[in-house]
């Protein structure tokens, strides 16, 4: 089950490098996307995949019977998945407003802050 | 729950609260005025409790230490709070005449008390995964401002430093899950503990390095600064200082947090690495501030040839070299926030940022030369200003370890930081103004004047102070070194005292064992 996942986010991982490799911005989102979902998916490996034993304490007693699956990986990987879904949607209306703006989506012409030239290069 | 702990967090939260409920009256700017004082001053209160006490720790929420999230500082934590105070309060007090009222309206000081909150979070908490939360905080808040305006230069550098740092987080992010998956902790006092058992020495350092990468592009380390020059001189002035103070060195905090607390299991690699990237880093920032022309992009340059010196600090990982260190970050936020500060200034009377179109502020306005020069002399590391002895520690640390190549490339980097400090005098301040214009200080409002000249004067004056009354500071600097280099104390605290000093005979007790 872990080889599986751990397969599945080298994928993800390869896909997003690909993507992030573009001049193009809005790729390079789409990328950084794609690679926060594989990090979620191992930190979510990383707490151990036990697949149905959810971790539910049965009324009166204290502890789990048997050993279920860790919850905080999950709780970690829920906290992550909010916290990005909040900086993917600013990165994502930073790039369109960009794009409006700039008229550009090329990472090569954005050079307004850092002109050509001036510093040298 | 502590309340001298919570309340550097809690302060700036209420405060930024409010300052959004009141952003379209002159009541927002001094509620934000008034929340940084009431910062400074609980971090005031944490500060005298933290040397009076040793390391203080509280459990929110009431769950125990390994479990619930930890909230804890050490000197070291005490001290970049109250830092954060200084040049928060000293910011905000600019901002009255830096900041105009559109950028109010869209909610500039409670984002700023937003970034005021999380770097504050992030220096006092002792869970790793919260320290993650809490650079998302700091982060968030970091965005909003920078692009706040929106004007194109701000887009563009929004861009690069939106999508570099968004990188370095999920690169911290995946290290986190794996630490977690081999220790099964996130407490950074018990991790301390649980490295030392992870039976695979070579999967830890390689996570160490990726918590290295991660934190390096938040501190702006050689090869992973690029977002910096890129932005910092886009955003409003007061925006750049609190950048330039502040944010940079919560990575370099959370690199010495980590590479003393937790990875210290195979010193000999992982410091070696910082020891190349801390000369690299100097070399290549004050390069490319020879380079630029423009009085904030110089700066911003600095800033990456700064980071050097302290990373410097932790990699030579001696008493003295970490004494350094902290001495070093100190002074240097000090110093960065206040020359972004006078850029502004310049900026305001003489119209311009770059080199090539502004001139003659010495002849009409020399308090602000004046006012210049004590931070660019201090950055430069003159005698007797603050950076000398900053600088002075960390060289004889360099020399004490034999690392004499070090030491050269401190020195050399010194010597061409005064080359840049000497380039924005001669141009800003010596030669005479392009276009034949007089920038005098009167010309600005009585008001804004105050606003403006006040922070600045202050910091110049502290400045001062740890230059001629070096000795106070240094006492603190070696205290702070000790905590960090025997981390038995901070342990202690978080995980209670009776675990914290079972943890120190475990492995007392079970050396006899063996040898039987």
């Amino acid at each position: 089950m872990e080889l599986l996942v751990a397969v599945m986010v080298g994928v993800m991982v390869a896909a997003s490098v690909h993507l992030m490799l573009a001049r193009n911005v809005l790729r390079f989102i789409f990328g950084l996307i794609l690679i926060s979902n594989a990090a979620n998916l191992t930190i979510f490996a990383a707490g151990r995949l036990t697949p149905e034993r959810p971790p539910l304490i049965p009324e009166g007693a204290d502890a789990p019977a048997a050993q279920v699956a860790n919850a905080l990986p999950q709780a970690l990987v829920l906290t992550a998945i909010v916290i990005g879904f909040g900086l993917f949607a600013f990165a994502l209306t930073l790039v369109y407003r960009t794009y409006q703006t700039l008229g550009t989506l090329n990472s090569d012409e954005m050079r307004l802050a850092e002109p050509r030239g001036e510093d040298g290069s | 729950m502590s309340w001298t702990l919570a309340s550097p967090i809690i302060i700036p939260f209420a405060t930024a609260v409010l300052a959004f409920l009141f952003r379209r009256g002159p009541e927002g700017r001094w509620l934000s005025v008034i929340g940084a004082a009431a910062l400074l001053i609980a971090s005031g209160l944490l500060m005298a409790e933290v040397w009076a006490e040793g390391v203080v720790a509280a459990q929110m929420g009431g769950w125990a230490a390994p479990f619930g999230i930890t909230l804890v500082a050490d000197l070291l934590s005490a001290v970049m709070v109250v830092i954060t105070g200084i040049t928060g309060l000293a910011v905000a007090v600019y901002a009255l005449a830096d900041v105009d009222a559109r950028k109010e309206e869209l909610g500039f000081h409670a984002l700023f008390q937003v970034l005021l909150a999380g770097v504050c979070g992030a220096f006092l908490t002792g869970d790793i995964f919260n320290l993650y939360v809490w650079f998302e905080v700091m982060l968030i808040a970091s965005f909003g401002l920078l692009i706040l305006g929106g004007r194109r230069e701000q887009l563009d550098g929004g861009v690069k430093y939106v999508t570099l740092n968004l990188v370095s987080t999920i690169l911290f992010l995946s290290a986190v899950g794996l630490l977690y998956g081999m220790t099964g902790t996130l407490n950074m006092a018990d991790l301390h503990g649980a490295v030392q058992e992870v039976d695979n020495p070579g999967l830890l350092v390689t996570v160490a390095v990726m918590f290295m990468v991660a934190f390096g592009v938040k501190a702006a380390v050689f090869p992973l600064f690029f977002w910096l020059p890129a932005s910092y001189h886009t955003p409003a002035f007061s925006v750049s200082a609190i950048f330039a103070g502040l944010l940079t060195k919560v990575g370099v905090y959370a690199l010495v947090r980590v590479f003393t607390l937790i990875f210290t299991t195979d010193v000999a690699y992982t410091h070696t690495i910082l020891l190349w990237v801390a000369g690299l880093t100097m070399i290549t920032g004050v390069l490319g501030a020879a380079a630029m022309n423009d009085f904030r992009r110089i700066l911003s340059f600095h800033i990456v040839s700064q980071i050097g010196y302290m990373i410097l600090g932790l990699a030579l990982f001696t008493p003295l070299a970490i004494v350094g260190a902290v001495f070093y970050i100190v002074h240097h936020i000090i110093v960065k926030a206040n020359l972004f500060l006078v850029a502004g200034v310049a900026k305001r009377i003489a119209g311009s940022t770059d080199l090539a179109a502004i001139g003659g502020l010495y002849r009409t306005a020399p308090l602000l030369g004046l006012l210049f020069l004590i931070p660019a002399f201090s950055l430069a590391g003159f005698p007797p200003l603050s950076g000398f002895w900053a600088k002075y520690v960390l060289v004889k640390a360099s020399l004490d370890a034999q690392s004499y190549w070090i030491a050269a490339v401190a020195l050399v980097v010194g010597l061409l930081t005064i080359y840049s400090m000497t380039k924005i005098w001669g141009a800003a301040f010596w030669t005479p103004h392009p276009e034949g214009r007089a920038p005098r200080l009167t010309d600005l409002p009585a008001r804004d004047r105050a606003a403006l000249l006040v922070p600045i004067a202050s910091l110049a004056a502290l400045t001062c102070v740890i230059g001629f009354y070096p000795e106070p500071f240094v006492v603190f600097a070696e205290r702070s070194a000790a905590q960090l280099l025997d981390p038995a104390a901070y342990v202690g605290a978080v995980l209670g005292e009776a675990s914290g000093a079972a943890a120190e005979a475990g492995p007392g007790l079970a050396e006899p064992e063996g040898g039987q």
